[in-house]
């Protein structure tokens, strides 16, 4: 479908007017207030999530309500390492990933394999979850209920992944998000992106030309789960805390999907806009009736609503609308062009 | 481990299966007649706990009296429901109608929230203490209530689909949309009236705890995958397969609390849901 009208230039200039915009943001930020740089570090690091939960949900189209279960397995991993052992949260973090990567391929395989969709993936993957979060909240090794505190080293160090101002957190998120877009741009035109977009539009069509379902849906959840992960150790530096309600509760899902949804599920830049717009219009509402509990979460409730039924492609899918019709217009400008030099 | 705490837990479990099975039995017409899977469900049993905790603190009415109000406003509740948020998106892909019910429940929590604040209320009955001793079992008698008046609205509901014409049509529209069309049934009404039917029971259910359970806005949270778990081990779309599913779950859910310390007795309804997704994704009655 994108193939087609597949035009490069076009797609970098969106590289393009991205970086521009991180830079111009990393020279801002240095300026920004505290508060307003955590607000920015919140859209990257959702945006980041978003993402991660795109990878299998939005390209590969399984909807998982489970994800919380990687984001914490990742979270904790690198903690209990850090606390017990002293093991770089770095060095956490890559094995936190490779762990939930491999919870992924556990999930994955077993639910894909009896051949679970839409819905029954969603609670299979939203019952795994629970189970880790029950089993964080009963289990010494994981502190319990009390969960882990991250112990305070003084003032900045990088092997620690602690630091005293605000602002290698954002260059930090911001690596990380610049990393997992660039694997979903690579995803977007690549053979195994194509695969799982096949997969998403038509399982039984995509299974008959000969693509491995089991396989590349699997594959999918895995790189999902790998970066999500990522997600959660940057939550624990960053907070220095969990509980098993933060690592594994719901509100770390409904942050992906909602943002992500609302973005546009499936491509690049939907996880980022999303949460940008969603991020923006919750700190302004929070401030505006922050004294009233529930209202900005209500109003964000609504516009989910809306978009869902106004707009089922998010906001990308307004932009992706436009676009088309654009490059319709110039191809139709240069078959008169072309018309008139042969005449 | 003796013999009667064994006892005891098999009946508690039995007990709190006739309200899972009631929560469910609303899910699961819903999910048969429109296909979607609501996960506002868990925010709409709070609703129904919010209206008799008010009747009761305003009004004096008991909380079972207050089913008189609660299952004809939870009923209008869901038709508005079906009406404005459903309809529209009745033919969207499947993630777009789960996200949709998502942004419901974290409205729906977030106007509790907003409406009554984040404290736990409790309703104090007169009658709340009462127990009664069957051999060497005790029962608490709200909870038989409560199990009872679960499997009786549950039954009456088996009886209107089976018996009354309109039943027949719900059925029909469940079971082949465009044939129920074809023979001249109204199938948008029947939507709204299921969508109503769904939500009344779900209401009903949340009246019937609200006497022995305590209530807060995410009230609902704690009974969403429950539900699930009912209506899928079941068989999604199958009455008796729920009624069955509430009492696998009531029973699997207080043995585990018996039988493994703390709360993680949980994950043995859990691993069994999971393994019968696995297995028979179609649920165990269907």
């Amino acid at each position: 479908m994108s193939a087609q009208n597949y035009n490069p230039l076009k797609k970098w200039n969106y590289w393009l007017v991205f970086l521009a915009a991180a830079c111009g943001l990393s020279w801002v930020s240095g300026l920004l207030s505290s508060y307003l740089l955590h607000v920015v570090i919140l859209i990257l690091y959702f945006a980041f999530l978003g993402s991660a939960w795109n990878i299998v949900s939005g390209y590969a189209g399984q909807f998982s309500f489970g994800h919380t279960a990687f984001f914490g397995v990742g979270a904790y991993f690198s903690s209990l390492l850090y606390v017990e052992s002293g093991v770089s949260p770095w060095i956490g973090m890559i094995a936190g990933g490779l762990l939930a990567a491999g919870l992924g391929a556990f999930i994955g395989y077993l639910t894909f394999r009896f051949k679970l969709k839409g819905a029954f993936f969603a609670l299979s993957t939203f019952a795994f979850s629970e189970m880790l979060r029950i089993i964080a909240l009963n289990w010494s090794v994981t502190g319990k209920a009390m969960g882990i505190l991250i112990p305070l080293k003084q003032g900045s160090s990088l092997q620690d992944f602690q630091f005293a101002s605000k602002l290698p957190y954002y260059y930090i998120i911001l690596s990380m998000l610049i990393l997992v877009l660039f694997v979903s741009y690579g995803l977007d035109h690549s053979r195994l992106g194509y695969y799982f977009k096949a997969i998403r539009e038509d399982e039984e069509a995509a299974g008959s030309l000969g693509v491995n379902i089991l396989k590349y849906k699997t594959i999918a959840l895995v790189i999902s789960a790998f970066f999500t992960a990522l997600g959660g150790t940057f939550y624990a530096q960053y907070m220095f805390y969990i509980d098993p309600d933060i690592a594994f509760g719901t509100n770390v899902t409904i942050e992906m999907i909602v943002r992500t949804m609302l973005g546009g599920v499936g491509t690049v830049f939907g996880p980022l806009i999303g949460s940008a717009v969603l991020e923006s219009i919750s700190e302004v509402m929070r401030s505006f009736l922050g004294e009233y509990k529930g209202v900005h979460i209500m109003f964000y409730a609504v516009l989910l609503i809306l978009v869902m039924i106004f707009f089922p492609h998010g906001v990308m899918g307004l932009v992706k609308k436009k676009g088309k019709e654009d490059s319709r217009d110039i191809t139709k400008q240069h078959e008169l062009v072309g018309n008139q030099e042969s005449e | 481990m003796d013999l009667r705490m064994l006892l005891q837990a098999i009946v508690s479990g039995l007990l709190a299966g006739g309200v899972y099975a009631l929560i469910g039995v609303g899910l699961n017409l819903i999910f048969g007649v429109m296909k979607i899977i609501n996960f506002a469900h868990g925010s709409l049993l709070m609703l129904g706990m919010y209206s008799s905790y008010w009747l009761f603190t305003f009004f004096k009415i008991d909380p079972y009296l207050s089913l008189m109000i609660t299952v004809p406003l939870l009923f209008l509740i869901g038709v508005i429901i079906q009406k404005l948020l459903i309809n529209p998106i009745i033919e969207y892909p499947e993630n777009n109608q789960l996200v949709l019910t998502m942004g419901l429940m974290l409205f729906l929590e977030n106007l509790a929230l907003f409406l009554w604040g984040p404290d736990f209320r409790t309703v104090k009955v007169s009658y709340v203490g009462t127990v009664l001793s069957i051999f060497t079992v005790r029962i608490n008698l709200l909870r038989f209530i409560a199990f009872a008046g679960g499997l009786l609205l549950a039954l009456f509901l088996y009886i209107f689909l089976k018996k009354t014409d309109m039943g027949k049509a719900i059925r029909a529209s469940s079971e082949e949309r465009e044939g129920a069309l074809a023979v001249g049934i109204s199938v948008k009404r029947i939507h709204l009236i299921s969508f109503g039917i769904g939500t009344a029971c779900v209401g009903a259910a949340g009246t019937l705890l609200t006497p022995f359970l305590y209530l807060s806005p995410h009230v609902g949270h704690l009974f969403l995958l429950t539900a699930f778990m009912v209506v899928v081990m079941g068989g999604l779309g199958s009455f008796v397969g729920a009624i069955m599913g509430g009492f696998i779950i009531g029973l699997t859910e207080s043995l585990g609390a018996v039988l493994l310390p703390g709360s993680l007795g949980q994950i043995i309804p859990f691993s069994l849901f999971v393994i019968i997704l696995l297995f028979k994704p179609t649920g165990l009655f269907k």
